[in-house]
């Protein structure tokens, strides 16, 4: 059995921001294990431009901002072990782990950053009649194709959902020569940036049909056509608008869940709106010691906000371990009010003596509404929003001061004001 | 002339609308400041945009490297750029941030990798 500090799982830029953070502050042992054959998560294959503005103030491609942190890793003592599957993490933090090399492998850790990311939604989880002819994937598993395997999976191709994934790749199909047809949205809002939708479909001439679905598809061997319809107020398809559109691939952008089945496993409360774990300030999960970060947490926008919550979790991680962590622990949580979808952190340690910064997102689109903090039913910030809209992570800021006078009967609310 | 446009110089997406004849911009509407008045008048007078690819490999890990274009290129330009990356390959190793076009079509930027291979 191996014994380490702190063990990291996943290699990603949420597991990377972590374990530097940790290293920062001074932890000694620290090893991330990633199921992938290098560092660098979902980055590898995200080619495209625009990540890093916020936290390098440059625009880096995926692989880019993801060497910037493995630069920074291979810097360290931090151990990596790669193409490395962790199989079970129990009640007292010893992790299960196998890769080719070591076999099985049993490390004692004093604590645990979950960073493991998440995964799309597949087609099993829609709606949709027809038979399993090939040409219809997630819009992720395409990116992996074209950009990591160099490899074009379709040439005619309707795309099922308009989030970011499915815009990019909109637009890098169209690049490398396919006829991108349409964008299918099922909702009358896209949930992709507004940048994407200029940049990824305006700029071809891709149109993007909001309140439409694909309701069936057609061909037995390889995909030949989908059948589209619009959809009703309760996203019902509306009979009499179906529309048949010829086409050998349909890409699935419809959604990421994050990857918990190990958070499940050791019994760590779930948030049934973020599908990640319960977590303090701290990104402290309900079980002493593991935290977690990044996508395993909740869905993130950009990257660059990836990294800051990484590093508190990290940061989080290294006071648990050294014990300089608030001695005393008073939690109070926190609460959506009206258009507020979920809050990360879900509760906040009153005794930690810093700021906290709530991430959330919006149920639909807001125009010039306010974002409403209230504590202890008095008005603690009230900001002017002139657009609000759910493709896109808000925040909001908790002063340490307020914090300082609250108590275990205190409460915390966000709400949208029209 | 007049194009509708949308704004992405900030989150907010403001709709545009700018009117244009052969000696150039006339007005431009519906933008909340001035990065969006810039904004509209680039896209009229010369729209640029970042390429982000793929480029062969001949030896290495992966069969492609992904690369990008240093500076914005002209949007015209794009597809015949494409036509010029792919009737390229390199030989392994790469490295992140390695030339593999200088000055392509005489546009000023060079292609680079943006990745090891
Ligand atoms: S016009 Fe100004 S406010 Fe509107 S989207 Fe552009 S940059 Fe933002």
């Amino acid at each position: 059995m191996l014994n380490y500090d702190l063990v990291v799982v996943g290699g990603g830029p949420a597991g990377m921001a972590a374990a530097l953070k940790a290293k920062e502050c001074g932890v000694e042992k620290i090893i991330i294990l990633e199921r992938a054959q290098t560092l660098g998560g979902i980055l590898e294959q995200c080619i495209h431009t625009g990540f890093g503005l916020h936290y390098f103030g440059e625009e880096l491609s995926g692989p880019e901002y993801a060497d910037r942190f493995i630069v920074e890793v291979e810097k360290t003592d931090i151990d990596v072990k790669c193409d490395t599957m962790v199989l079970d993490i129990s009640e007292c933090n010893l992790v299960t782990a196998v890769n080719k090399i070591d076999g099985f492998l049993k490390i004692q850790a004093k604590a645990v950053v979950l960073a493991m990311g998440c995964r799309e939604r597949p087609r099993g989880a829609l709606e949709m009649a027809g038979t399993r002819a090939s040409g219809i994937m997630t819009a992720g598993t395409a990116q992996k194709y074209v950009n990591l395997d160099g490899y074009m999976p379709g040439k005619k191709v309707v795309i099922l959902g308009s989030g970011d994934i499915g815009l990019i790749m909109a637009r890098r199909m169209t690049l490398e020569g396919a006829e991108v047809k349409v964008v299918c949205e099922i909702m009358p809002y896209s949930g992709g940036l507004t940048r994407n939708i200029v940049q990824c479909l305006d700029d071809f001439g891709i149109p993007l049909r909001l309140s439409t679905t694909v309701i069936e598809t057609h061909g037995t061997q390889r995909l030949e056509g989908v059948t589209i319809a619009k959809v009703d107020d309760r996203l019902q398809p509306i009979p009499g608008t179906e529309e048949y559109i010829e086409c050998d691939t349909l890409m699935l952008s419809v959604g990421l869940i994050p990857e918990n089945e190990l958070t499940k496993n050791v019994g760590i409360a779930i948030d049934r709106v973020t599908n990640g774990a319960v977590v303090d300030e701290m990104r402290q999960t309900d079980h002493q010691g593991i935290f977690a970060c990044g996508n395993v947490l909740h869905v993130h926008d950009l990257v660059d906000y990836v990294t800051l919550e990484s590093q508190l979790a990290g940061q989080g991680a290294a006071e648990y371990i050294l014990g300089t962590a608030p001695k005393e622990t008073v939690y109070v949580n926190t609460v959506t009010g009206n258009g507020v979808r979920y809050l990360v952190p879900q509760r906040v340690n009153v005794k930690n003596p810093n700021d906290v910064k709530l991430y959330f997102r919006v149920g639909r689109i807001f125009k010039n509404a306010r974002v409403v903090l209230e504590c202890d039913g008095k008005t603690i910030s009230s900001k002017k929003k002139v657009k609000l809209a759910p493709g896109e992570m808000e925040n909001v800021v908790i002063p340490a001061d307020v914090l300082a006078a609250m108590d275990e009967n205190s409460s915390i609310t966000v709400r949208v004001e029209e | 002339m007049k194009r509708d446009l949308t704004c992405v110089a900030c989150p907010l997406g403001c709709a545009i609308t700018v009117e244009y004849d052969e000696t150039g911009v006339l007005s431009v509407t519906g933008n909340t400041c001035k990065r969006g008045d810039a904004y509209a008048r680039s896209e009229i007078v010369n729209p640029t945009r970042s390429l982000a690819t793929s480029v062969k490999v001949n030896g290495g890990i992966y069969p492609v490297v992904p690369v990008k274009s240093n500076k914005p290129i002209p949007k015209s330009m794009i597809f015949d750029c494409m036509k010029a990356i792919n009737s390229v390959t390199v030989e392994a190793p790469v490295k992140l941030g390695q030339v593999i076009i200088p000055n392509i079509l005489g546009t000023g930027a060079d292609i680079v990798a943006t990745n090891h291979d």
